[in-house]
């Protein structure tokens, strides 16, 4: 590149930490999400401890893999594909070190205070107030850092990866900010700022869009960067990528409302909701076109390399959580999937479909380049992740989505005299087999998490890796 | 909501769905070519190039039906601020709609028994497999499916009653609802413990159970000042006032001293919602008759 400088050099301290607790997060995060697929099963398990309780321990695996190794993914890729597209070193190496400890202190205080029962009970918002400002501020900072590095970039123009990724940190601060606004009541209580009603639609409104932020427009940065980038291909199309960020961005804040349909809500918001959720399909498409057709004239790369088969294989679940999501979000069908299993399913395809498989295939990509080697020290491993984590998320999805309509049929069947024909136990009961294959589902998934943590260990350790902190000369 | 808001809401919704028309058709007029090409934009980003390509087509005209299908929503259903759509829904309308239709399906279902007396309609098979649902549809989370109860929930099938077991009460608890409600300490709210120790000792004197004999003796006067207005000189318990019988072996919270000294200390709040607001006063009769079946 003719603007190369050649004494830039990047700061790979702060994605390698990153890229480490990734692995360890979705270990950590995903042996929980386990642990209570196996509580459902084997109801014994909660141990009659308060501590381990499901109740407790199920925001805990929702935290651990959203933020501890979601956000670790996401500040990880953010801060490598920010100064590689920018050519420049992130703005400050300071607050960037800031942003790793506080980051990973935020995870560590909520592996503590939620099995001791401190939570605000508002879903993937549990952590108390002064977490919540601990989020605030780390946050602050991750924004300064990305845009500062924006601003100092040598490049003339914002390449796509990074307008995704400064939507999601934007968004995700109005959002945290907006629904944790609390009365505190003594250091580890406090009330919402809002009530009734109004509650429940900031919750969702924010509930939604942790979904649309933290979790897809994030994770399409991370697509805009490493597939390309893996493939070895230009992006399918810069037009695409214009309309669905913008149209993505735009609808998505709208689409809370369909949590709450039939509810107090007022029907012109459960409405809105679902206009906006039916809407945002092509915009969510849009994006899964632009990474698989960005293969276009590299399909046969997929037989050999197994980084690229995540990171299409993402996609494809992205494409089709994104098609499940809107059709979700119609009265009708809602009605029969809402409280069922379906939508714990739904966001299963999207959890571990996409964001983790899309976030396994960049940790893959970016480690021998962090570790100055040449590759990972195992494709064949990578084959096996490949595997393990695809059969395990087929075998949670289709699990959930036979419990969910069963349970959803079973709630509404009505005996010749219009009284329901089952009761919630029966319901219940029906569903152990589902809750089986998707505890073996979650098991097949987290020995995948186990390979990786085994082969990226063994590529770390490899005697002669150079850590770079970093040579001009970086080889792309 | 005011006119503001209304307007508010209509010009955002409205606003955001046009937007995305726009920018789709902005996006697809300035498009130079129909086709793929090996056309780059220029830009490249760390070795990233990006093609010219246009809008994939069959993606456009889906982006452009579900704006359209969604423009067709909003005028007929509820959305726009105040507006309340072409077609008149609402949650509330559908909601009610379908009891209606329920109650016009099953209606007369329930109709034929209706006016047939409690007693009488126990001994029919068809009312009691209606009543035996019912009772598992809306009874049975409390009281059990088999209707025997469970701590804090009284037993429907034994011979005791809290507020009366003839036809008439049954259905009276089934319609109103009922209010359980023993004070901490009764009538004697500056209990002492050691009054306390007593008057629970002499409690468990009624059904001759273990106790402390000196303790029972002294307690008799604690009861007279603390328990009898409800429970009665005979500690028969007054089924007016949902008092129970405090000489038998049923107990709707343990028999032991210290479950004993836990209601005298703290009291006892139940509650029996009403289900007159809930079920048609047929279904009520039905159900009346299963419960007055189960002890009879």
């Amino acid at each position: 590149m003719s603007t190369l400088n050649a004494n830039l050099t990047y700061n790979y301290k702060v994605v390698r930490q990153f890229t480490i607790m990734t692995v360890v997060w979705g270990i950590v995060g995903m042996a929980l999400g386990v642990l209570i697929a196996a509580q459902l099963v084997w109801p014994a398990l909660n141990l009659d401890l308060p501590w381990t309780h499901f109740g407790r321990l199920r925001p805990l695996h929702t935290n651990a893999v959203i933020f501890g190794f979601g956000g670790s993914a996401l500040f990880a890729t953010a801060y490598y594909v920010v100064q590689r597209t920018c050519q420049a070193r992130l703005f400050s190496d300071g607050l960037a070190a800031f942003t790793f400890w506080g980051w990973q202190a935020i995870i560590v205080a909520a592996a503590i205070t939620l099995p001791m029962g401190f939570t605000t009970s508002k879903e993937y918002a549990e952590l108390e107030w002064p977490i919540d400002i601990a989020i605030a501020v780390v946050w602050v900072c991750y924004a300064v850092v990305f845009f500062g590095t924006v601003m100092k970039r040598s490049t003339p123009h914002i390449y796509v990866a990074n307008w995704f990724y400064g939507a999601f940190i934007i968004t995700v601060a109005v959002l945290h900010i907006g629904n944790s606004m609390a009365l505190p009541a003594t250091a580890f209580k406090s009330y919402s700022a809002y009530a009734g009603v109004t509650d429940a639609m900031m919750q969702w409104w924010y509930g939604h869009n942790a979904v649309g932020f933290f979790l897809t427009a994030g994770f399409l940065g991370m697509m805009y960067y490493f597939v390309p980038k893996q493939a070895n291909r230009p992006v399918y199309s810069y037009r695409l990528s214009i309309v669905h960020f913008w149209a993505l961005i735009a609808t998505y804040v709208w689409a809370g409302g369909h949590h709450l349909h039939y509810s107090a809500l007022p029907d012109w918001a459960q409405t809105a909701g679902m206009v906006m959720s039916l809407i945002l399909l092509a915009p969510s498409w849009g994006g899964m076109i632009n990474g698989m057709m960005t293969l276009s004239g590299a399909w046969h790369k997929l037989r050999t390399d197994p980084i690229l088969r995540f990171l299409v294989v993402s996609l494809s679940f992205y494409g089709m959580s994104t098609f499940e999501g809107p059709m979700m979000s119609i009265k009708t069908v809602n009605a029969l999937s809402h409280n069922t299993d379906w939508t714990i399913g739904h966001v299963h395809s999207g959890a571990l479909g996409w964001v983790a498989m899309i976030s396994i295939g960049a940790v893959y990509h970016l480690i021998p380049k962090l570790w100055g080697v040449k590759a990972m020290y195992s494709t064949a491993m990578i084959n096996a992740h490949f595997w393990l984590a695809t059969v395990g998320t087929v075998l949670y999805i289709v699990a959930m989505w036979v419990n969910g309509i069963m349970q959803g049929l079973m709630w509404r069947a009505v005996n010749e005299d219009g009284t329901l024909t089952y009761s919630f136990v029966e319901a219940l009961e029906a569903s152990y087999p589902g809750y089986l294959v998707r505890f073996l589902g979650g098991v097949i998934f987290l020995s995948g998490m186990l390979v990786m943590a085994y082969n990226v260990y063994m590529t770390v350790r490899q005697k002669d890796a150079v850590a770079q902190d970093n040579t001009a000369a970086q080889a792309a | 909501m005011s006119t503001f808001w209304s307007i508010w809401i209509s010009v955002i919704v409205l606003g955001t769905v046009f937007g995305c028309w726009w920018l789709l058709f902005a996006t697809r007029k300035n498009q130079t070519t129909d086709t793929e090409t090996d056309r780059t934009v220029g830009h490249s980003f760390d070795g990233i190039e990006e093609y010219d390509n246009p809008l994939p087509k069959w993606w456009y005209y889906l982006f452009v039906a579900t704006c359209v299908f969604s423009l067709g929503y909003l005028a007929l259903y509820p959305g726009l601020g105040n507006f309340q759509g072409l077609l008149g829904w609402s949650s509330t309308n559908q909601w009610e709609a379908e009891v209606q239709e329920a109650e016009a399906q099953y209606g007369e279902l329930y109709a034929k028994f209706g006016d047939t007396p409690v007693p009488e309609l126990a001994e029919n098979d068809d009312a009691m497999k209606m009543g035996q649902r019912l009772f598992a549809n809306n009874c049975a989370t409390c009281h059990g499916s088999a209707g025997r109860g469970s701590l804090g929930f009284p037993n429907l099938t034994d011979d005791d009653w809290l507020y009366g077991g003839d036809p008439d009460s049954i259905l009276t608890t089934l319609h109103e609802g009922r209010n359980g409600n023993m004070p901490a300490m009764g009538t004697m709210p500056n209990m002492s413990n050691e009054q306390v120790d007593q008057v629970v000792n002499y409690v468990l004197s009624f059904s001759d159970r273990e106790r402390d004999a000196e303790a029972a003796e002294k307690g008799a006067e604690v009861y007279a000042q603390a328990c009898v207005a409800c429970h009665g000189p005979d500690a028969k318990g007054n089924q007016d006032l949902g008092a129970p019988d405090l000489t038998d072996d049923t107990w709707l919270y343990g028999s032991t001293y210290d479950w004993i000294r836990e209601t005298v200390v703290n009291g006892r709040q139940n509650q029996m919602p009403a289900q007159g607001d809930r079920l048609s006063d047929d279904q009520i009769q039905i159900l009346a008759a299963y419960v007055y079946s189960l002890s009879n």
